[in-house]
C-alpha cells in the first residue's frame, strides 16, 4: 500500500474522532453562543468513566454508554452554573475555563495519573490486512462511527422538528422565543447532546490515543481549530474542519515535524484574521 | 577566578549572610533533618511523580523516620511537570522552609532548572531520576550528585552490544521522543551499535505527547529493519506499544525498549502487547535476587502495585543518604563534609542486592541487566533479567577524558560511526 | 477626566511598599518582587481588556518572548543585560504589532480565540526551535546586572520600574487617546461615524499593551535567570487574565490586588494541598459568577464612586 494512502487513512480516522468531539462543541457554540472550554475535560471524564465501566463489566458498549451518560449529567451541572452568567459571552467562556481546571484536577484525584486505555472487544483488536498492508481494525471502526454519527446528526438537524428548531435558534434566537417556543428546553437538550458526543468521543479516543492528565487540553486545542475553521454551529463545517485539521496534523507531523502546532494554528489564525466566521459560519 | 565565578560566590555568600544562615552553616544542629522533595504530582507525569514520594517515604517509614537521634522530615512540593514551578518551589524549600538539601524531580528540564539554582545557592541537590548526561560530565556541578541515579546514555549501551552479538541484528531504526533524554539514550545506543559494525537505517524523532504514531509506523514498516529501538516515556510509551501491536508490527519486527518504555509505570496498564520487549537497566523488578524480591514484596504490600524506576530510585537514594549521614553523625549542616560523605559512601543495602558506588564524576556504576518483559503467574507483566553486564559506568569502555572531548549527544550528533 | 488616583494614596502605597524588604526579608522579598512583575503583566492585559474592550489570551506569549530574547541575548550571545532588556521589550512590541494587525477586525469571543491561537504559535516555536530556544530545556544563566544581585536591591529596582510603568499606563488610559479607546469599547460604530479610526486606535493600544507585557517579561528574565516554554504557554496568559479579572478589569490598579492574592494563594495553598489547580479553577468560577467586576471594581461600586461602565 503506498505510503500516502496509509497516511490518508490515518488522517481520516483521526478526523472521525475530531468530528465527534467538535460536533458537540460547535452545536453548543452555535446555538447557545458558549465557547465551552471545558469540552476537553468532558472528553477526558467520559473516557475515564468508560474505562472504569468497561474494565469492571467487561463490556465495551457498556463503557461507551457509561461515558456518554456520565458526561451528559456533568453537562447538566455545567449548564446550571452557566445560567448565572447568562448573556455575558466572555464571562461564560472564562467560567468554562475555570470549570475545565477543576475537572482536570478532579480527574487526577479520582483516577490517578496513570495512562489508561479503554479495553476493546476481541473483534476490534489487531490489524486488518488490506492491499498488502496491515491497518488497525479499530481505527476503521472509529471512522465508521464518525460517518454514522455524521449521518444521524444530519438527519436530526434536517429531518426533525427539533433539528429545525436548533437551526433556527442558531440563526435567530429571539424570533424563536417570540414564537412561543421554550428555547430553554432546546438549549438543555442540545447541551446534553453535545456533552454525550464528547463522552462517546472520550471513550472511543481512549481506546487508541489513551487517557492521561493532559489529554483534555490537547483535544480541546484541536476542537477549537476545527470549529473555528469550519464555522460556528455548522455540522458540515465541523466535518470539513475535522478533515482539514487532521490532515494538516498527520502530514505535518511527517513532513514538517519542526513546525508542529504552526501547521494547524497558522492556517487557523489566517482564516480568523480574514474570515472570522470560518468556512461555513454565518453572522447573526 | 574570573568575574562570573566571583560574582556568583559573592552572591551566595551575600545570600547566606542575608538569610542569616552564615553562622549556622558550620554548626551542628539538633533539630530535625529537613529534606525538600520536588516531584511532579500534577501534569503529564503525575503517576511517576506520586511513585517518587512512595518510594522515598517507604524507606524513612521503615527506619522509623530517624537517623541516629535526629528526626527526618520530608517536605514534598509539586513541581507541576513545569521547570518554572520547579524553580519556584526549590527557592521556597531552600529559602523559606530552610531544608538541608533537595532531592527529586522527574522531567529533565525541571531537574536542569533546579540544578542551576543549586549551583548559585550552594544547596546540595540529589537526583535519582534526572538523567541528563552532562550534569555528571562536561557541566558537572559539585553539589549536584546523582545518588542512586543513572545517566541517560549509560543504560542503552549494553543493549546495543547484546543485540549485535547475541541476536545478530545489523540494521536498526530508532524512534524516540525529541528531547535531550531521548537524544542521549539513542546516542548511547547508536554509538556502540555502529562502532561494532551495525548500521542505523533511520532515526525518527516524535514530539512529546505524540498521540498518533501511525506516520512513523508506516515508514518503519517499509524500511524493514532487523529491530526497532524505542525510547519513549509515559503515555507516549503506552501509545507506541499499543499502536505497534494494532498495526500488526509486533509480529513482524522485534522491539527493543529504553528502560522507560518497559518500566512498570507503563506496562502495568498494558497487557500482552508489552510481552517480549527487550530493554536494559540496572533494576529489574522480576529479578530473583533476594534483596530485590524483598523490596518488591514490601512495595507491593504497601502500595498495591509493582515498583517502577521512580519508586525504586528514590528508595535507594533515601537508603544511600541515610548511610552517608550516619557516617558524619547527622551533621548535615556542614555542607562540604556532608557532600564528601555522600560521594564516598558505598550503598550496600539497596534492593539491587549488590554494592553500588559513585564514580569520580558523581554518577553510580551499576551491573546492568538485559531484561525481557514476561508474564508473572498472577497475570501481571514484569521485567526479568536474561543477561548481566557487570560494572557499567556512564563512560562505558571509553576513557572519561577522551569521551568528554566528543560533543554531547543531540539530535545532530548521535555518535554514529560511518563505515 | 475621571482620575481615580489620589496622589496622596499613591505616595502612601509606595512608602508602604518600600518597607517590604525590611519587614519581610529573604524569601518574602523575592515573592514580593514576583508579585510586582505579575502586576505589570496583568495591567498590560487590562489595557486591552478593560479599556479597549478586547479580552486577549496571548499576553503570556508576549511576556515570554521578551524573557526568551533577554535570556538568549545575555547567555548565548553574551550581550549586555540592559541592551538585552531593551531588545526583549522591543521584540514583544513587534510581535504585538503582528498580532494586532491580524486581530484588529475581530471582537469578543473571536478575538479571544484568535489571540489564543497566536499565542500557541509562539509557544510551538519556542518549544521546537531547539537550537535557539533550547527547546524543552529552555535557557539558563545569570542575566541580572551585578549590582542588582542582592534581592532587596532588586526589589527596589523592580518597584521603581513598576511604579513608572504604572504611571505611564495610567496616563495612557486617561489621555484623550485613552478616552477615545473607551468610546470605541462602548460603541465602535458611533466612534467611526465621528471620524475616529478605530482600527488604528486598537493597534496602538495593542502595541502599547505588548510593550508593557514585554517589560514584565524582561524583568522576569532578570528575576528568574531561567526561561522555558512554560513561560510562554497558554497557562501564563490565563494567569495574567485571571489576576486582572480578580483585581478588576478596567481599574488598572486592581491588578496589584489580584497579583497579591494569586501569588500569596499559590504559595500558601501549596503547603497544605496539591490541589492548587482546583482552587484556581474555583476562583475563576466564583469570580465570574459573583464578582465579574473584580475586587477593586466591587470596592468602588460599594463606595459609590462612579466607575466607567464595563
Amino acid at each position: 500500500m503506498p505510503f500516502v494512502l496509509f497516511q490518508i487513512l490515518n488522517g481520516l480516522t483521526f478526523a472521525a474522532l475530531l468530528f465527534l468531539v467538535a460536533s458537540g462543541f460547535t452545536l453548543i457554540f452555535g446555538l447557545m453562543r458558549i465557547v465551552n472550554l471545558a469540552h476537553g475535560a468532558m472528553y477526558l471524564m467520559g473516557g475515564y468513566t468508560a474505562y472504569a465501566a468497561a474494565t469492571w463489566s467487561g463490556s465495551f458498549l457498556l463503557g461507551l454508554a457509561a461515558g456518554a451518560v456520565a458526561v451528559a449529567i456533568l453537562g447538566l451541572a455545567e449548564q446550571a452554573l452557566l445560567r448565572f452568567v447568562h448573556g455575558a459571552e466572555l464571562r461564560q467562556v472564562l467560567l468554562t475555563l475555570g470549570l475545565a481546571l477543576m475537572m482536570n484536577d478532579a480527574a487526577l484525584v479520582i483516577f490517578g495519573g496513570d495512562t489508561f486505555t479503554v479495553p476493546l472487544p476481541a473483534m476490534l483488536q489487531g490489524p486488518l490486512e488490506m492491499f498488502g498492508m496491515a491497518y488497525p481494525r479499530y481505527r476503521l471502526f472509529v471512522l465508521l462511527v464518525g460517518v454514522v454519527v455524521l449521518v444521524l446528526l444530519w438527519l436530526l438537524m434536517n429531518r426533525t422538528r427539533l433539528g429545525a428548531l436548533i437551526r433556527a435558534g442558531v440563526d435567530d434566537p429571539e424570533t424563536i422565543e417570540a414564537m412561543g417556543i421554550n428555547i430553554r428546553r432546546i438549549f438543555i437538550i442540545t447541551f446534553m447532546l453535545g456533552m454525550a458526543l464528547a463522552g462517546i468521543a472520550g471513550a472511543l479516543g481512549g481506546a487508541f490515543l489513551s487517557l492521561y492528565p493532559t489529554a483534555d487540553s490537547e483535544i480541546l486545542v484541536f476542537s477549537l481549530a476545527v470549529v473555528i475553521i469550519g464555522g460556528r454551529g455548522s455540522l458540515g463545517g465541523a466535518a470539513v474542519g475535522s478533515v482539514a485539521v487532521s490532515m494538516l496534523s498527520t502530514f505535518g507531523q511527517v513532513w514538517f515535524p519542526e513546525l508542529a502546532y504552526f501547521v494547524i494554528f497558522g492556517p487557523m489564525a489566517l482564516l480568523l484574521a480574514f474570515r472570522p466566521l470560518g468556512l461555513f459560519g454565518r453572522a447573526t | 577566578m574570573d568575574r562570573r565565578k566571583f560574582l556568583s560566590s559573592a552572591t551566595s555568600a551575600t545570600g547566606l549572610a542575608y538569610f542569616g544562615d552564615f553562622e549556622r552553616a558550620f554548626a551542628q544542629g539538633t533539630g530535625p533533618i529537613k529534606i525538600g522533595l520536588l516531584t511532579p504530582l500534577t501534569g503529564v507525569v503525575a503517576a511517576g511523580g506520586k511513585e517518587i514520594v512512595e518510594g522515598f517515604n517507604l524507606y524513612w517509614q521503615q527506619v522509623g523516620k530517624k537517623i541516629g537521634n535526629r528526626e527526618v522530615q520530608v517536605l514534598v512540593e509539586d513541581d507541576g511537570s513545569n521547570p518554572d514551578v520547579s524553580l519556584q518551589k526549590a527557592r521556597k524549600l531552600t529559602e523559606q522552609d530552610k531544608v538541608h538539601f533537595l532531592v527529586g524531580d522527574l522531567l529533565a528540564n525541571t531537574g536542569l532548572a533546579v540544578a542551576e539554582y543549586a549551583k548559585t545557592s550552594g544547596i546540595p541537590y540529589f537526583i535519582p531520576v534526572i538523567a541528563a548526561d552532562d550534569l555528571t560530565q562536561r557541566k558537572r556541578i559539585p553539589n549536584v550528585i546523582r545518588v542512586a541515579g543513572y545517566s541517560a546514555s549509560q543504560m542503552p549501551r549494553p543493549l546495543a552490544d547484546y543485540v549485535f552479538k547475541k541476536k545478530g541484528y545489523r540494521k536498526v531504526i530508532t524512534i524516540s521522543q525529541d528531547y535531550t533524554f531521548g537524544h542521549e539514550q539513542c546516542g548511547g545506543f547508536c554509538q556502540v551499535f555502529t562502532e561494532l559494525g551495525g548500521s542505523i537505517l533511520a532515526q525518527h524523532w516524535n514530539p512529546l505527547n505524540t498521540q498518533d504514531f501511525s506516520p512513523y509506523l508506516a515508514q518503519i514498516q517499509s524500511a524493514k529493519p532487523d529491530a526497532v529501538f524505542a525510547m519513549e516515556t509515559g503515555a507516549d510509551a503506552t501509545r507506541l506499544i499499543q499502536q505497534w501491536n494494532n498495526f500488526g508490527l509486533k509480529a513482524k519486527i522485534p522491539m527493543l525498549g529504553a528502560q522507560n518504555a518497559t518500566d512498570q509505570s507503563v506496562i502495568r496498564t498494558l497487557g500482552a502487547e508489552a510481552e517480549g520487549i527487550i530493554s536494559s537497566a540496572h533494576f529489574a523488578e522480576g529479578n530473583d535476587n533476594p534483596a530485590t524480591k524483598k523490596f518488591v514484596a514490601e512495595y507491593e504490600t504497601a502500595f498495591k502495585h509493582l515498583p517502577s524506576i521512580y519508586g525504586f530510585s528514590h528508595y535507594s537514594c533515601a537508603a544511600w543518604l541515610a548511610a552517608a549521614i550516619k557516617t558524619i553523625n547527622g551533621n548535615v549542616e556542614d555542607r562540604p563534609k556532608f557532600l564528601d560523605a555522600v560521594r564516598k559512601t558505598v550503598l550496600t543495602n539497596s534492593p539491587l542486592g549488590r554494592p553500588v558506588r559513585l564514580d569520580d564524576y558523581g554518577n553510580p556504576i551499576y551491573d546492568v541487566y538485559i531484561r525481557n518483559v514476561v508474564k508473572r503467574s498472577d497475570g501481571h507483566y514484569w521485567n526479568v533479567p536474561i543477561e548481566t553486564y557487570p560494572g557499567v559506568s556512564q563512560f562505558w569502555t571509553y576513557k572519561p577524558e577522551e569521551y568528554m572531548k566528543q560533543p554531547p549527544y543531540s539530535r545532530s550528533f548521535q555518535g554514529i560511526k560511518k563505515s | 477626566m475621571n482620575l481615580s488616583l489620589h496622589p496622596l494614596r499613591a505616595v502612601i502605597a509606595l512608602a508602604l511598599l518600600c518597607l517590604v524588604p525590611v519587614l519581610l526579608p529573604g524569601y518574602q522579598t523575592t515573592l514580593a518582587t514576583l508579585t510586582l512583575i505579575y502586576t505589570l503583566l496583568a495591567m498590560s492585559v487590562d489595557i486591552l481588556a478593560g479599556y479597549a474592550g478586547r479580552t486577549p489570551l496571548c499576553h503570556g506569549a508576549l511576556f515570554g518572548v521578551a524573557t526568551y530574547v533577554v535570556m538568549y541575548f545575555v547567555t548565548t550571545a553574551t550581550g549586555n543585560p540592559w541592551l538585552g532588556a531593551l531588545l526583549g521589550i522591543a521584540a514583544a512590541g513587534v510581535v504585538a504589532l503582528i498580532f494586532a494587525l491580524l486581530a484588529v477586525r475581530t471582537t469578543g469571543v473571536y478575538f479571544l480565540l484568535l489571540t489564543l491561537a497566536l499565542g500557541m504559535i509562539i509557544w510551538g516555536v519556542c518549544q521546537r526551535w531547539t537550537s535557539v530556544t533550547g527547546g524543552e530545556n529552555g535557557l539558563r544563566g545569570t542575566v541580572r546586572p551585578e549590582w542588582l544581585a542582592d534581592p532587596a536591591r532588586f526589589f527596589y529596582f523592580v518597584l521603581a520600574i513598576t511604579a513608572l510603568a504604572t504611571f505611564a499606563m495610567w496616563r495612557f488610559v486617561n489621555s484623550p487617546f485613552g478616552l477615545s479607546l473607551k468610546g470605541i469599547r462602548e460603541s465602535e460604530s458611533r466612534m467611526r461615524s465621528l471620524g475616529y479610526n478605530s482600527a488604528q486606535h486598537l493597534i496602538i493600544a495593542f502595541v502599547f499593551s505588548g510593550l508593557m507585557a514585554g517589560l514584565s517579561g524582561a524583568l522576569y528574565a532578570w528575576f528568574n535567570g531561567f526561561v522555558s516554554p512554560s513561560s510562554v504557554a497558554l497557562a501564563q496568559s490565563v494567569k495574567g487574565l485571571l489576576i486582572a479579572i480578580i483585581g478588576g478589569i478596567g481599574t488598572l490598579f486592581g491588578s496589584a490586588l489580584g497579583a497579591i492574592i494569586i501569588v500569596l494563594l499559590e504559595n500558601v495553598v501549596s503547603s497544605f494541598t496539591q490541589r492548587w489547580s482546583m482552587v484556581l479553577g474555583l476562583l475563576f468560577v466564583l469570580a465570574m459568577i459573583f464578582t465579574p467586576e473584580g475586587l477593586l471594581g466591587k470596592l468602588r461600586q460599594l463606595t459609590g464612586r462612579r466607575r466607567a461602565a464595563a
